[in-house]
C-alpha cells in the first residue's frame, strides 16, 4: 500500500500531509533502533536480513522544510506560468489567478485526501500565526519603507479621516444593519446577537493593504489616489486591531458600559501612538547602527530587515499596531539608513524586500483559495448577500460623505472620479480571513468565515478585474513614469523656501513653516547623529545631484559601453604635459566619439564629495575585475581624454585647475553635440564661441604640423578639409581612437 | 467714523477686484501689513528684513527683492521700487492664491503662466528675458547657502547640470557652434511642466473657504 506521502511525491507538485500512514517508514527505522543483544536475536531468526541499504527512503526527517519550500515554489511557478499567457494577464489581476489557483490545489489536496484518511481534514490552512507571524510582515515593509513620504504627509490628514473614521462607520454600519437582518424572521438568524454582529462588523471593515497593493500595482493610478487608499489600508489596522478586541471582550462579558467604550477610545489612541512609537524607536536604532557598519558592508541588509522585524513583533507582543510599528520604523530609518550603507547594500534591500512580499503576497492568496476550500462552510444565504451589498453601500456612503467634509479642508479637492476610485478600490482581503478564523470555535464563526471568504471574492474578482477597464474608461490620471530631473528637484526646493518665507512674511505658522523648522532640526541634530561622515552635512539637493549621476553612470555601466573609472586623480592634475602635444586628433567613429563624450561628462562634472561618496561604492570597479589589462588600459586613455579636453580648452597662456567652465558638452544619443559658453558669467558681453574656437584650432593646427613628421598619423592627413568643423566638433572633447592610441602610445614609446 | 469706514470697504472692494482676495482676507492683511510697516503708510526692505524668522532662509535675498519689483505689478514696468504700499504687498501675494475647484483649463492655464512668471522674474534678475548660466548658478549657490563651502563647489557643478538638461530638452539638436544663451521664459514653462505649479505655488491659509485665518496674529 503506497502511502499518500509518495503519491504526493509522485505527482510532483502537491503535498498531502496526511498523518499515520509511514508504518512501512517506520518498520525499517525501528529496524536501525534495536539494540545490539536484540540484534543478535533477530538475526539469528531472520536468517535473510537485507543487506546494508544502499538506498533508504526517509520522509519524515524533512518533511517540513520540504513542504514549505515546495509551497513557495508552486507559488512562484504559478507566478511565472500567468506571463507566458499575455491575454490572461492583462484581463485578470494576478491575485484573482493566484486565488484560482489555491482553489485548485486546494482541489486536489481534498480529493487526494477523502480517499486516504476522512479524519479532520489535513489541508493546510491560512492559520492565523502563519499569516500574521510570517507572510504579512514582508510585504508591509516593502510598502513602508518605499512609501512615497511627501504625498502621505501632504495628504495625512486625508488619509487618516478616511482611515479612522471611514473604518468606524463602516464597522458600525454593517454590524448595526447586519443585526438588523438578522432579526427577520425567515433568515433563522436569531442567535446572532448585536455584539457578534458588531464583531463581524469589525473584520469586514477594514481595506486591506495586501489586496489593495495586489491590485493598484498593476493599474498605475496617478500618486495621489495610491495613497489614499493604501494609506487608508495601512492606518485602518489600528482601528480594526482595538474595534476587534473590544467586541471580542464584549462579547464574552455580555454587556457593554460607557466607561468600557470610552476605555475603548483611549486603548485606541494607545494602540495607534504605541505602535508608532516601538517603531520610531527601532528606526532609531536602526539608523544609528548603520552608522557603523563602513567595514562590514555583507550584513547591512540585515539590520534593516531585523530591526523592522523586531519592531512587529514588539508592538505585537502589547497588542499594539504592529503594522504601524513596521511603517513607523522604515519611515524612520530610510533616509539615514541610505545615507550610510553601500550602494551594493540599498540594491540588495530592495530587492529582498521586494521579493519576500512578491512571495509572501503570492503565498496569502493561494492559501486563500485553498482554505476556501478546506474550511467547513456554513452557507446562508441572506447573512451573505446581504453583507455582500452593505460593504458596498457603506462603503461608498463613506467615502462620499467624508470627502464633503475633508473637501472643505483641502486646497486640491477630491473629484467624483477621485471619490470613485477611492470607494471601488476599497478591497478586502487576508486580513479580514485571518481575524475571522481567530475568532472562538462556535458556529456563528464557520457563517461568519464563509460570509467573509464571499465578500473577499467579490472584492478582489470583480472590483479586482473591473477596476482596470474603468480606469480607463474613467480617464483617471496615471502616474508619472519619468523620474525627477535635475530642474525639477532644484525648483522643488525652491518652492518649499519660497513657500515657507511668504508664510514668514505674512505672519503665518503654517504648514511650510513647520515642515522648515523640522528640516532643519534634522539637518542640524538628529544627521549628526545618525549619519556617518560627511555625508551627514550634505544638503539634500547634492546628494539628489550625486544620485543622479550615480545612476547615469550606472546605466553607462550596464549597457556596456565605456568604463566610468572614477579616476580621483586625474582631477587635482590636470596639467597639460608636453607628450599631449603630439597627439592628434585622428577620426574616430561615431560611437566611439559618444562613448567618450558619455565619459568625460561624467568625470568632468565631478565635485569632491561625490567623489568622497563614491569611494565607498566599488560597484562600478567591478565589471572590470575580470581583465585588469583592459581597465589599466581604459584608465590611460581615460587620462589622455581628460588632459586633452582641458589643454583644448584652455588658451595656452592660461593654466586652470579647477573644473574648466568654458565648454560643456552635451552628449545625446543622436550624435549632436553642442557647446555653451559662459562668457557672461565672465563679466563680459554675451560673446559668442566664435572667437574662441579658431584659437583652439590654431593651436591644433600648430600641433599638427609639429607633429606631422612624427609616425602613425596617416588618418589625419585625409580628413584636410573636413577637420575644422570636425575639429570645432571636438572642441571640449577629444577622444583619441582606440586604436590610434594604442598605436601612437606604441610609437611613443618607441620614439 | 462712517464715512472712513465706507471708504476702507470702497477701497477694499477695488483690491478685491485687482486681486482677488476677500474682504476678510484683505483686512488681516492689512493688519499685518501695519504691524511690519510700524504704521506708516509704506514698507522698505529694511522693513522686511527685520522678520526674524526670514533670517534662516537661503533666499530670503530673492523674496524680498521679489517683493519689490516692478514686474510682479503686471503693469509693464520694470526695474525696483523703493518702498511698497499696501496694494502693491497684496499684488505680489495674490501669485500666492490657491486654485478653486471650480476652474477653466483657461484659467487654469493663465494662473500657471503667472505663477511661473513670478519665479521667472526672481531667477531673472537682469530683466533680459533670459536666465544666463551666470544667473541660475547664483540660484542655486543662494539654495546651498546655508550649507558651507561644500555647497558653494557643487553649486557650479549642479547649475552647469540643470542649465544642460533645459537646453537638451528645449533645443535638441544645436549645432556645435551654436549658443544657447539662456533659458527663456517658454523653455522655463518646459522644464518645470511637470511639477504642477497652479496646484503647489500657495499659501493655504489664504484660502477663502477656510474658517482657521490666523494672519496678523502671530507677532514674528
Amino acid at each position: 500500500m503506497a502511502s499518500p506521502g509518495v503519491r504526493v511525491l509522485l505527482l510532483l507538485v502537491l503535498v498531502s500531509s496526511a498523518h499515520g500512514d509511514a508504518s512501512g517508514i517506520n518498520r525499517t527505522r525501528g529496524n536501525r533502533t534495536l539494540t545490539p543483544e536484540e540484534e543478535e536475536d533477530s538475526q539469528q531468526h531472520h536468517n535473510n536480513t537485507k543487506a546494508f541499504p544502499v538506498l533508504s527512503f526517509n520522509f519524515e526527517h524533512v518533511r517540513k522544510p520540504f513542504e514549505i519550500s515546495l509551497w513557495i515554489l508552486l507559488a512562484l511557478l504559478m507566478k511565472l506560468g500567468f506571463h507566458l499567457i499575455p491575454r490572461v494577464s492583462h484581463i485578470v489581476p494576478e491575485s484573482c489567478l493566484l486565488i484560482v489557483v489555491g482553489l485548485l490545489v486546494g482541489g486536489v489536496i481534498k480529493a487526494l485526501d477523502s480517499d486516504a484518511s476522512d479524519t479532520n481534514s489535513s489541508v493546510p490552512v491560512l492559520n492565523t500565526k502563519l499569516f500574521f507571524l510570517y507572510l504579512l510582515p514582508p510585504i508591509i515593509l516593502d510598502a513602508g519603507y518605499f512609501l512615497p513620504i511627501r504625498h502621505f504627509t501632504e495628504n495625512l490628514g486625508t488619509i487618516l479621516m478616511f482611515a479612522v473614521v471611514g473604518t468606524l462607520w463602516n464597522a458600525f454600519f454593517i454590524g448595526g444593519m447586519m443585526y438588523g437582518v438578522c432579526q427577520i424572521e425567515a433568515a433563522q438568524l436569531g442567535d446572532v446577537d448585536l455584539l457578534s454582529c458588531l464583531l463581524f462588523g469589525s473584520i469586514i471593515s477594514a481595506v486591506d493593504p495586501v489586496a489593495v497593493l495586489a491590485v493598484f500595482e498593476e493599474i498605475h493610478i496617478n500618486e495621489l489616489l495610491y495613497i489614499l487608499v493604501f494609506g487608508e489600508s495601512l492606518l485602518n489596522d489600528a482601528v480594526t486591531v482595538v474595534l476587534y478586541h473590544l467586541f471580542e471582550e464584549f462579547s464574552h462579558a455580555g454587556t457593554v458600559t460607557i466607561t468600557d467604550a470610552f476605555l475603548g477610545v483611549i486603548c485606541f489612541f494607545v494602540v495607534s501612538l504605541g505602535g508608532v512609537m516601538i517603531g520610531l524607536i527601532y528606526g532609531i536604532v536602526g539608523a544609528f547602527t548603520s552608522r557603523f557598519t563602513l567595514h562590514s558592508r555583507v550584513i547591512e541588509p540585515l539590520f534593516v530587515f531585523l530591526y523592522s522585524y523586531m519592531a512587529y513583533l514588539s508592538a505585537e507582543v502589547f497588542h499594539l499596531s504592529g503594522i504601524m510599528s513596521l511603517i513607523a520604523c522604515g519611515v524612520a530609518m530610510r533616509p539615514y539608513v541610505e545615507a550610510n550603507i553601500s550602494h551594493k547594500s540599498y540594491t540588495t534591500i530592495k530587492y529582498f524586500m521586494k521579493m519576500w512580499s512578491s512571495v509572501s503576497e503570492t503565498l496569502i492568496f493561494i492559501f486563500l483559495g485553498v482554505s476556501t476550500v478546506a474550511g467547513p462552510h456554513v452557507w446562508n444565504w441572506t447573512f451573505v448577500i446581504f453583507t455582500v451589498i452593505l460593504c458596498l453601500v457603506s462603503r461608498v456612503l463613506g467615502v462620499v460623505g467624508l470627502t464633503f467634509i475633508i473637501n472643505k479642508f483641502r486646497i486640491v479637492k477630491l473629484t467624483k472620479k477621485d471619490q470613485f476610485i477611492v470607494a471601488y478600490g476599497g478591497l478586502r482581503g487576508a486580513i479580514a480571513f485571518s481575524l475571522g478564523f481567530l475568532l472562538t470555535d462556535t458556529h456563528m464563526k464557520t457563517m461568519f468565515l464563509t460570509a467573509i471568504i464571499t465578500v473577499i471574492f467579490f472584492t478582489v474578482f470583480v472590483q479586482g478585474m473591473t477596476i482596470r477597464p474603468l480606469v480607463e474608461l474613467l480617464a483617471v490620471k496615471k502616474k508619472k513614469e519619468t523620474k525627477r530631473s535635475i530642474n525639477e528637484e532644484i525648483h522643488t526646493q525652491f518652492l518649499d523656501h519660497l513657500l515657507t518665507g511668504i508664510e514668514d512674511v505674512c505672519g503665518h505658522y503654517g504648514h511650510h513653516h513647520w515642515k522648515d523648522k523640522l528640516n532643519r532640526f534634522n539637518k542640524t541634530y538628529v544627521k549628526k547623529c545618525l549619519i556617518s561622515g560627511e555625508r551627514s552635512t550634505e544638503p539634500q539637493l547634492i546628494s539628489f545631484y550625486n544620485k543622479m549621476e550615480l545612476r547615469q553612470a550606472m546605466m553607462l555601466v550596464e549597457s556596456g559601453s565605456l568604463a566610468v573609472l572614477p579616476s580621483l586623480t586625474s582631477m587635482q592634475n590636470i596639467q597639460p604635459r608636453d607628450t599631449v602635444k603630439q597627439r592628434v586628433i585622428p577620426s574616430i567613429s561615431k560611437r566611439r566619439e559618444e562613448e567618450i563624450r558619455k565619459m568625460l561628462r561624467s568625470n568632468l562634472q565631478k565635485t569632491r564629495q561625490r567623489l568622497r561618496s563614491y569611494s565607498r561604492h566599488d560597484l562600478m570597479m567591478d565589471p572590470f575585475e575580470e581583465d585588469l589589462s583592459e581597465v589599466k588600459f581604459r584608465k590611460q586613455r581615460v587620462e589622455m581624454g581628460r588632459r586633452m579636453s582641458h589643454y583644448l580648452t584652455v588658451p595656452a597662456n592660461r593654466q586652470e585647475t579647477q573644473i574648466p567652465h568654458l565648454r560643456k558638452v552635451n552628449f545625446e544619443p543622436e550624435h549632436q553635440v553642442f557647446t555653451y559658453d559662459d562668457g557672461k558669467g565672465d563679466g563680459g558681453s554675451s560673446a559668442p564661441t566664435n572667437p574662441s574656437p579658431p584659437l583652439v584650432i590654431r593651436h591644433l593646427n600648430e600641433t599638427n604640423q609639429v607633429n606631422s613628421p612624427g609616425g602613425g598619423n596617416d588618418a589625419e592627413d585625409p580628413h584636410g578639409g573636413e577637420e575644422q568643423p570636425r575639429l570645432a566638433r571636438f572642441l571640449s572633447d577629444p577622444g583619441p581612437k582606440e586604436e590610434e592610441e594604442e598605436h601612437l602610445g606604441g610609437a611613443e614609446t618607441k620614439g | 467714523m462712517g464715512t472712513t469706514q465706507t471708504r476702507s470697504e470702497n477701497k477694499y472692494d477695488d483690491l478685491v477686484t485687482k486681486t482677488g482676495f476677500s474682504p476678510e482676507q484683505i483686512k488681516n492683511l492689512h493688519k499685518r501689513f501695519q504691524q511690519l510697516s510700524e504704521n506708516e503708510e509704506t514698507i522698505s526692505k529694511e522693513h522686511l528684513h527685520s522678520i526674524p524668522a526670514l533670517a534662516n532662509n537661503p533666499i530670503k535675498k530673492q523674496i524680498i527683492d521679489a517683493f519689490f519689483d516692478k514686474r510682479n505689478q503686471h503693469q509693464d514696468e520694470v526695474g525696483s521700487f523703493q518702498e511698497i504700499g499696501f496694494e502693491q504687498f497684496l499684488m505680489v501675494l495674490s501669485h500666492f492664491r490657491p486654485p478653486t475647484l471650480k476652474m477653466s483649463e483657461e484659467d487654469k492655464a493663465r494662473i500657471r503662466k503667472e505663477k511661473l512668471r513670478f519665479l521667472f522674474n526672481m531667477h531673472d534678475t537682469d530683466n533680459d528675458g533670459t536666465i544666463t548660466l551666470a544667473e541660475y548658478r547664483k540660484v542655486v549657490e543662494e539654495l546651498l547657502s546655508k550649507s558651507g563651502t561644500m555647497g558653494i563647489e557643487a553649486a557650479k557643478a549642479i547649475a552647469d547640470a540643470a542649465m544642460l538638461g533645459v537646453a537638451s530638452t528645449n533645443v535638441p539638436h544645436m549645432k556645435p557652434d551654436e549658443f544657447y544663451e539662456g533659458i527663456t521664459f517658454e523653455h522655463f514653462e518646459q522644464i518645470l511642466k511637470g511639477l504642477e505649479m497652479e496646484t503647489r505655488m500657495h499659501i493655504r491659509f489664504m484660502d477663502v473657504n477656510t474658517t482657521t485665518m490666523r494672519c496678523g496674529k502671530s507677532t514674528s
